[in-house]
C-alpha cells in the first residue's frame, strides 16, 4: 500500500494508539467525578494540556481541547461573532478557506453579518495590503488558513498578524490544521488570537482537536452546559483521545525537526517527475507552499476515475480535499487561483507523510502513468 | 559580529563586604542549575559582575530563564572586542545594527574603567555615536530619554558593548540567607509568602497538613502543583505532607468550637517546628497578614505563637489582599490556590471561631487530652516528596504522553 493522502487523514502512529487503548480502558473516569478515578482522569487532561502549551510555547489556560478541526473553526468564528456583534458585524476571511471556515461564515451571512471573500493570487496566497484595505473598524475577526488544504500554498500569517496589532478591535484566527508539523508557526510572534489544530492529521486520532485562545481574548462558548474546558466547551472531555493527540504532536515535532529534509527531498523528486508526464499540470506554486502538498491537473481528463484506477494498484490518492471530493464540485481554491473549470475538475492531491518514502515515488509514478494512458483510451 | 554573552549585574548583594564571593559563587551555582539544559555555557564571574558565555546557545531562552533567579539586578546581552577604538567602533554599530533600530533615537554611555586607554568617555561617546549615525539610515540622535542606550564599557580585560538591560528578578541568592520551613495550605497567601521570602535569599522546604478523607487527593495535587510553581524560583524542593485527621478529630472531641481552629493552628505550628528541627531550618515562614481573617488577628497569633520561639517569618502582615493576590498572578500561583478543594484550613472551621482568643483558655482546654503521641505519629508518618518542575505523583502516566 502506498499511502498519499496524509492531508485527509494520517494513519495513527502505533504509540498513540496504545496510549488511547490505555487510557480508555484502564483511565475511563470523568474527569469531574471526585473519585480517584476521575482525579486520574483528571490528571491525565491537565498534563495532556500543559503538555500540548509547552509543545506549542503558549500558557496552559490557553489551550482548550475540542472534538476536531471542524468543532474549533466553527467555534473560533461564531464564538467571536456572538461574543462581538456589538462591536461590529463585518468578517474577513479568503475565498479559499476550508468548509468548516467557510459554511460558519456563509450561516453568519445569513443571520446579518456581513463577510469579505479575500481572492488569493495564482499561488494562492493573499495579498496583505489588499487585507489592510478591507479592514473597517466593525471588523471583528479576520480568519486565514495557513497551508492551504489542496494546493498547499502558505499564507503569510505573520505578516497579517503584524498588521492587525494595528487593530486591537479585530481577532486573529488561523486554521492551522493542514500547517501543524509540517510548516512552523510562531503563535506568539504572529500574533494570533485563535488557532485550530486537528489530531488526525498528525497522526493522533478522530474525536481531538485543540482552539488555542490566546490569554485575554473572550469567545462564546458553542457548546454551554457543564462547563469543562475552561467554561468555554462543555462536554465530558474525550480524555483518551486528548493525551493520544498529546504524543501524537510531540512525535511530530520531534518528526519535523528530524525528518524535514526528507519531506522536502521527497516532494522535490514528487514535482520533477510529474512535471515531466505530458498529461500533468502542477498546480502547486513551487515557492511559498508547504513541504507536503503537490495538487496537479490531469489535462481534462476526469480525476475521479483516476483515483480509482490507482486504488486498484493499492495507491491512495484523492481528488483535491477529501471533504468536498464527494461533491464533485471543481476544485475552490484552483478556481480562486483562476485556473479555468475544466482544468480545476481534474485536479489530483498527493499529500506525504514523514513516513512516506522515496522508494514508492517510482513505484506511484509507473502507476500514474499507466493509469492516464488507460484513462485516455476510454475517454478520447 | 553577534551577541556572544550575557552581562549580569548583581543586586543589593554587591553591598556584602567581605561575605561577598560566598553570594556570587552562590548566585553561580544556581544559575548553572537554572541553565544546565544548555551544555555549551560557560559562566565566568568577578568581583561586580558575571557573563554567560552563550557559545552558540540560544539568548532568548536563556534571558527568559535568567529572569527567575534570584540575586540578579539586570542583564543585558553584550559583545566584547579588544580595546581598540576602531574594533569598539565596529562592534557597536553591529550591537545596534542587530536591534530592530529604524527610526529610533539612540545615546552612546561609555564608561572607561581603564584608565589606561587614550580616549576620555566623552571622546568615546563622540567617536563611537557618530560611527554609528555614519552607518546607519533613520537612527537620530536623543541624550535624554533614548530609545537605545548603547553602554561601552572599556575595562582591564576587554570592551563590552551592551544596548538593553533587562530587570532582574532582584533579591538575594537563594540559599544564602538559611533554611526555612513554609507553611503550605493552597490557599493564595502562602505561595506568596514562600515567593518573597526566597527572594531574601532563603531556601525553603514545605509543609502541609493533610486530612484525609476530609481533604480530598485533588488537594494534596494542589499543593504539589503549587510547589511545582515555586521551584521556577528555587529549584529542587521538599515537600512535608503531615497526616493531621487524627490530632484534628482530637481537637474537635475535647477543645470547645469556638477554640478548636485555635488549637489546630496551634498543633500545626508545633509540628512545623519540630519538622524545622529535624531538618536544620532556622526560621518558619508563614502566610499569615495581620487581620485578614480570625486566626490572623493580633490576639490569634500572640496565642499560636506561644507555641514556639523559633523567628516566624510572615512576608504578607502589611500586605493588602488585593496586593497579594497581584504577586500570586505574577507567580502564576493564584489560578491553583482558587480552585475549590477543602484543604487543612477550611475543614473543621467552627461557624464562629474566636477572634480574640485567651493563651490560658486554649492551653487549658488543650490539657486534658495528650497530643503528644498523635504528633510524634505525625511526624513519623510524614511524608516527604522531593519535587522539581518535572515531578509527578502518577508515574504510571509517563508511557502514555
Amino acid at each position: 500500500m502506498i499511502y498519499l493522502d496524509n492531508s485527509a487523514t494520517t494513519k495513527p502512529f502505533p504509540e498513540v494508539v496504545e496510549s488511547f487503548v490505555t487510557v480508555a480502558t484502564k483511565y475511563f473516569g470523568n474527569p469531574s467525578s471526585l473519585h480517584e478515578l476521575g482525579m486520574k482522569a483528571e490528571r491525565l487532561l491537565e498534563q495532556s494540556r500543559e503538555q500540548t502549551a509547552a509543545l506549542l510555547g503558549v500558557k496552559t489556560n490557553e489551550i482548550i481541547f475540542t472534538s476536531g478541526g471542524t468543532e474549533a473553526n466553527n467555534f473560533a468564528i461564531k464564538g467571536v461573532a456572538l461574543q462581538y456583534r456589538r462591536r461590529g458585524n463585518h468578517i474577513i476571511t479568503t475565498a479559499i478557506e476550508h468548509p468548516s471556515v467557510a459554511e460558519p461564515c456563509k450561516q453568519l451571512e445569513e443571520l446579518g453579518f456581513e463577510v469579505t471573500y479575500l481572492p488569493v493570487n495564482e499561488k494562492g496566497r493573499v495579498d496583505v495590503e489588499e487585507l489592510a484595505r478591507m479592514i473597517r473598524d466593525d471588523t471583528i475577526l479576520v480568519s486565514v488558513m495557513h497551508v492551504n488544504n489542496e494546493v498547499g500554498s502558505i499564507q503569510p500569517i505573520e505578516q497579517i498578524g503584524q498588521l492587525l496589532t494595528r487593530y486591537p478591535k479585530t481577532i486573529f484566527h488561523v486554521d492551522h490544521v493542514q500547517g501543524i508539523g509540517k510548516v512552523p508557526l510562531d503563535l506568539k510572534k504572529a500574533h494570533v488570537d485563535l488557532c485550530t489544530m486537528s489530531a488526525h492529521k498528525f497522526h493522533g486520532l478522530r474525536g481531538a482537536g485543540i482552539l488555542y485562545v490566546r490569554d485575554g481574548v473572550r469567545i462564546s462558548p458553542l457548546l454551554a452546559g457543564g462547563g469543562q474546558e475552561l467554561q468555554l466547551r462543555s462536554g465530558t472531555e474525550n480524555v483518551a483521545a486528548i493525551v493520544a493527540m498529546t504524543k501524537a504532536l510531540r512525535l511530530s515535532l520531534e518528526a519535523y525537526k528530524r525528518k524535514l529534509p526528507h519531506l522536502l527531498a521527497m516532494k522535490e523528486r514528487w514535482m520533477n517527475e510529474l512535471n515531466e508526464i505530458a498529461d500533468i499540470q502542477l498546480n502547486t506554486p513551487s515557492d511559498c507552499s508547504a513541504p507536503h502538498i503537490i495538487n496537479f491537473s490531469l489535462n481534462g481528463l476526469k480525476s475521479e476515475v483516476f483515483v480509482h484506477e490507482l486504488a486498484k494498484q493499492q495507491i491512495f490518492v484523492s481528488t483535491t480535499s477529501a471533504c468536498s471530493s464527494k461533491r464533485r464540485a471543481p476544485s475552490k481554491t484552483l478556481l480562486a487561483m483562476g485556473m479555468e473549470s475544466k482544468k480545476a475538475e481534474s485536479a489530483i492531491r498527493i499529500s506525504l507523510s514523514y513516513e512516506n518514502t522515496m522508494e514508492e515515488i517510482s513505484v506511484a509514478v509507473r502507476s500514474i502513468k499507466q493509469a492516464l494512458k488507460k484513462l485516455k483510451e476510454v475517454t478520447r | 559580529m553577534k551577541y556572544d554573552r550575557i552581562l549580569i549585574r548583581y543586586g543589593e548583594m554587591s553591598t556584602k563586604g567581605k561575605n561577598r564571593n560566598r553570594f556570587v559563587v552562590r548566585l553561580k551555582r544556581n544559575i548553572e542549575k537554572k541553565l544546565k539544559s544548555f551544555s555549551n555555557i560557560k559562566i565566568e564571574y568577578m568581583r561586580d559582575r558575571m557573563y554567560i558565555l552563550l557559545n552558540g546557545e540560544p539568548h532568548e531562552e536563556i534571558l527568559e530563564q535568567l529572569k527567575t533567579v534570584f540575586g540578579i539586578q539586570s542583564f543585558s546581552l553584550a559583545m566584547k572586542c579588544e580595546n581598540d577604538i576602531e574594533l569598539i567602533k565596529a562592534t557597536a554599530l553591529a550591537a545596534v545594527q542587530q536591534l530592530p533600530y529604524e527610526g529610533k533615537t539612540f545615546k552612546v554611555s561609555a564608561k572607561r574603567v581603564d584608565k589606561q586607554f587614550p580616549l576620555g568617555s566623552n571622546d568615546l561617546n563622540y567617536e563611537i555615536g557618530s560611527h554609528i549615525l555614519r552607518n546607519t539610515e533613520s537612527l537620530t540622535v536623543n541624550v535624554r530619554e533614548p530609545d537605545i542606550n548603547v553602554r561601552v564599557e572599556v575595562r582591564k580585560d576587554g570592551t563590552y558593548v551592551t544596548c538593553r538591560d533587562i530587570l532582574g528578578a532582584g533579591g538575594l541568592p537563594i540559599g544564602t540567607s538559611g533554611k526555612a520551613m513554609l507553611m503550605l495550605s493552597g490557599g493564595i497567601d502562602s505561595p506568596v509568602a514562600g515567593y518573597l521570602a526566597m527572594k531574601r535569599g532563603l531556601e525553603i522546604e514545605a509543609v502541609h497538613f493533610f486530612s484525609p478523607p476530609f481533604t480530598s487527593e485533588r488537594a494534596k495535587q494542589k499543593v504539589i502543583d503549587l510547589v511545582k510553581k515555586l521551584t521556577t524560583f528555587g529549584g529542587k524542593m521538599k515537600l512535608h505532607i503531615v497526616p493531621f485527621t487524627d490530632i484534628q478529630q482530637a481537637i474537635h472531641r475535647q477543645v470547645p468550637d469556638g477554640y478548636s481552629l485555635i488549637s489546630a493552628r496551634r498543633m500545626m505550628l508545633k509540628i512545623t517546628d519540630l519538622l524545622r528541627k529535624k531538618h536544620n531550618g532556622l526560621a518558619i515562614v508563614t502566610g499569615e497578614s495581620l487581620g485578614q481573617v480570625a486566626s490572623q488577628t493580633l490576639e490569634s497569633m500572640f496565642v499560636i505563637n506561644e507555641m514556639t520561639t523559633t523567628p516566624i517569618l510572615r512576608p504578607l502582615v502589611s500586605m493588602d489582599k488585593t496586593e497579594i493576590i497581584e504577586i500570586a498572578r505574577k507567580i502564576d500561583t493564584h489560578d491553583i490556590s482558587i480552585l475549590p478543594y477543602e484543604d487543612c484550613c477550611t475543614i473543621f472551621t467552627p461557624s464562629a471561631p474566636k477572634t480574640r482568643p485567651k493563651r490560658e483558655k486554649a492551653a487549658y482546654y488543650e490539657s486534658f487530652v495528650d497530643l503528644m503521641p498523635l504528633i510524634d505519629e505525625a511526624i513519623a508518618n510524614t511524608e516527604t516528596l522531593i519535587i522539581d518542575e518535572t515531578f509527578t505523583t502518577v508515574d504510571e502516566f509517563e508511557e502514555l504522553f
